[in-house]
């Protein structure tokens, strides 16, 4: 076949970033990321509280200007064609923003408006999304009056009023319940299913392995890990966790030679020791015959939460 | 600059379409103090001495000072408490900055949406004004634009000053400077009542350019020194608007 013929069908990333900083005064917030994400793909920024996740969304999202670097978002430059890459965004931000003197409605109406279209479109588009994250029967009550996920759904919808190319979500369900956090993923999960773009911070592990096909793992401003949730899970723990309680603090102490013996990778916390195995199995007879006490003790897969341990040596929640 | 900002005026017209009642008192402020002071006062104070103008009844004298303070009020309080408001909890304006407007939209259709509201409370005073015969020309037409006006330099500088707001304790400095503003701006004695020495403080005080430009219109007594009124008050809102943009893109967008 000759080679003209071949289509090389490569649309340009959506985002790229690369040496990304952002400070503020002093303090880094954002220290040099390279990050590239793909059109179609669930992207996610896992990692813990003042981490810069935000800071990274805000400058992606064009309301913070970038430090040091580059950015390009959509293919544009957010420092110079802001309004242009705004207006393709959806964005849920980290702490809600829902108008508190309207409608459920009204929110999404008006925030069709600033987007500039016309109103009967607005209003299809509307009665569509509110059906969507499940607040029709809500339509025509003030926003005060929804719980926490309920506004967050709302804000998902908001942010679809304009029919984005890339949808932003900063912690989508930081601070929910775990069964509104399960509606919301369920959202998230469609939207996924009908081709969007998204991009997601989160310190939740689970909501990263969930929702995300490819993460970067950020901790004080730097990316300190890359690939989907298995690879990363692959390359940076094992098979399998043992998870050891003990009756108190100098039990654990006591019991670590017995451990160490194992041969395995020990993480040991306060509250527990983790074994890094691929034999948790035999691991654990081993131990049993060795007439180790444990409290609880229990064989997992590893997480991402591990993947976080191992890189940092400190938990994503602390 | 877009032409995005009416969307932020379209905000406002939408949620006040359900606070109808707050929207009505600010047309009922200005008349009653006209009921009380302008007409009940005047029984007892009878005519005031305008140079140029003549003798007229105190009513006469106050009410067009009421329109000029009234287009005050409502601008400061939008720009202000409102604003305040909008801007630290609701945060009604990070949603609008998440989209293709930008703060020089949120900060012009804040100021379109006060002017608006002042516009037609102008309008209604000066309709009542008339109804009880306190209009002598037919220059009062243009007692509205001279209302928003002082509504558009009002906004610009109460939007500037909220932006180094830290809580709503500090609005007391806004009484500090308005109410004394209203009694001693020529609003209910001449000017030529005050000392020599006040009268050239009362002179520059921005409420004073309006309360001249409006008396001059409604009593039909037109004089070039209006211009200088005018252009005072056009540079006051152009200020205040370029601050409260600046301001606004570091605090909002940091
Ligand atoms: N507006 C700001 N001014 C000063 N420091 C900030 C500001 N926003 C964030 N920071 C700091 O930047 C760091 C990263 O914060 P952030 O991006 O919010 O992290 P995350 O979203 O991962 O929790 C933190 O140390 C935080 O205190
Ligand atoms: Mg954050």
């Amino acid at each position: 076949m000759p080679v003209a013929c071949t289509f090389v069908t490569t649309a340009p990333p959506l985002i790229v970033a690369r040496g990304l900083e952002k400070r503020f005064g002093a303090s880094v917030a954002v220290d040099g990321i390279d990050v590239h994400v793909e059109a179609g793909e669930a992207f996610g920024f896992l990692g813990p509280n003042g981490a810069g996740k935000t800071s990274t969304m805000r400058m992606i999202g064009c309301v913070s200007p970038r430090s040091g670097g580059e950015l390009s978002v959509l293919g544009f430059d957010p420092a110079t064609d802001g309004p242009q890459i705004r207006a393709r965004l959806g964005v849920v931000p980290q702490e809600d923003t829902l108008d508190l003197e309207l409608t459920v409605r009204e929110n999404v109406l008006i925030y069709g408006r600033y987007f500039d279209l016309p109103r009967a479109a607005i209003r299809t588009r509307a009665d569509e999304l509110l059906e969507f994250v499940q607040l029709t029967d809500r339509s025509n009550d003030r926003v005060d009056n929804l719980s926490g996920g309920m506004k967050r759904r709302l804000t998902i919808a908001r942010a679809l009023v304009n029919r984005p190319d890339l949808v932003l979500l900063d912690e989508p369900t930081t601070g929910l319940d775990p069964q509104a956090r399960h509606l919301v993923w369920d959202r998230l999960y469609r939207l996924k299913r009908q081709g969007a773009t998204l991009v997601l911070t989160t310190h939740y592990m689970d909501e990263a392995e969930q929702l995300c096909d490819r993460l970067v793992i950020m901790d004080a401003g730097r990316i300190v890990a890359e690939g989907s949730p298995r690879q990363l899970i692959e390359k940076h723990a094992t098979r399998e966790v043992v998870e050891l309680r003990f009756r108190s603090e100098s039990v654990q102490h006591a019991a670590l030679p017995r451990l160490h013996a194992i041969g395995a990778r020990i993480e040991e916390l306060a509250d527990r020791v983790l074994l890094y195995t691929n034999t948790g199995e035999a691991d654990v007879e081993r131990l049993q015959a060795d007439g180790l006490e444990t409290e609880t003790l229990l064989i997992r897969r590893a997480s991402l939460e591990d993947v976080f341990l191992t890189l940092t040596g400190r938990t994503l929640e602390e | 600059m877009s032409f995005l900002f009416v969307h932020v005026v379209e905000r406002n017209f939408m949620a006040y379409r359900r606070m109808w009642l707050v929207f009505l008192s600010g047309f009922v402020e200005p008349v009653l103090f006209l009921l009380s002071i302008g007409v009940g006062v005047g029984k007892l104070v009878g005519s005031v001495t305008v140079p140029g103008v003549g003798a007229i009844p105190y009513d006469m004298f106050v009410a067009p000072a009421l329109l000029a303070t009234s287009a005050m009020n409502g601008s400061v309080f939008d720009t202000t408490f409102n604003f305040f408001f909008k801007y630290k909890y609701a945060k009604s304006f990070d949603a609008m900055l998440a989209t293709p407007l930008g703060t020089t939209d949120v900060a012009l259709g804040e100021m379109g949406w006060a002017l608006l509201r002042g516009t037609i409370y102008a309008a209604a005073f000066l309709a009542t004004m008339l109804v009880f015969g306190l209009v002598e020309s037919w220059w009062a037409i243009l007692a509205i634009p001279a209302s928003m006006l002082i509504g558009f330099a009002f906004a610009g500088a109460g939007m500037a000053a909220t932006t180094w707001m830290r809580s709503f304790v500090d609005f007391d400095y806004v009484n500090i400077v308005l109410v004394p503003m209203f009694l001693f701006s020529a609003t209910f004695f001449p000017l030529s009542r005050y000392p020599e020495a006040l009268q050239w403080v009362v002179r520059v005080t921005p409420l004073y350019q309006g309360v001249a430009i409006e008396r001059s219109l409604v009593l039909g007594d037109l004089h070039w020194t209006l211009l200088l009124n005018v252009a005072y008050l056009v540079v006051m809102g152009l200020v205040g608007v370029r601050v409260a943009g600046k301001r606004l893109t570091k605090l909002l967008t940091p």
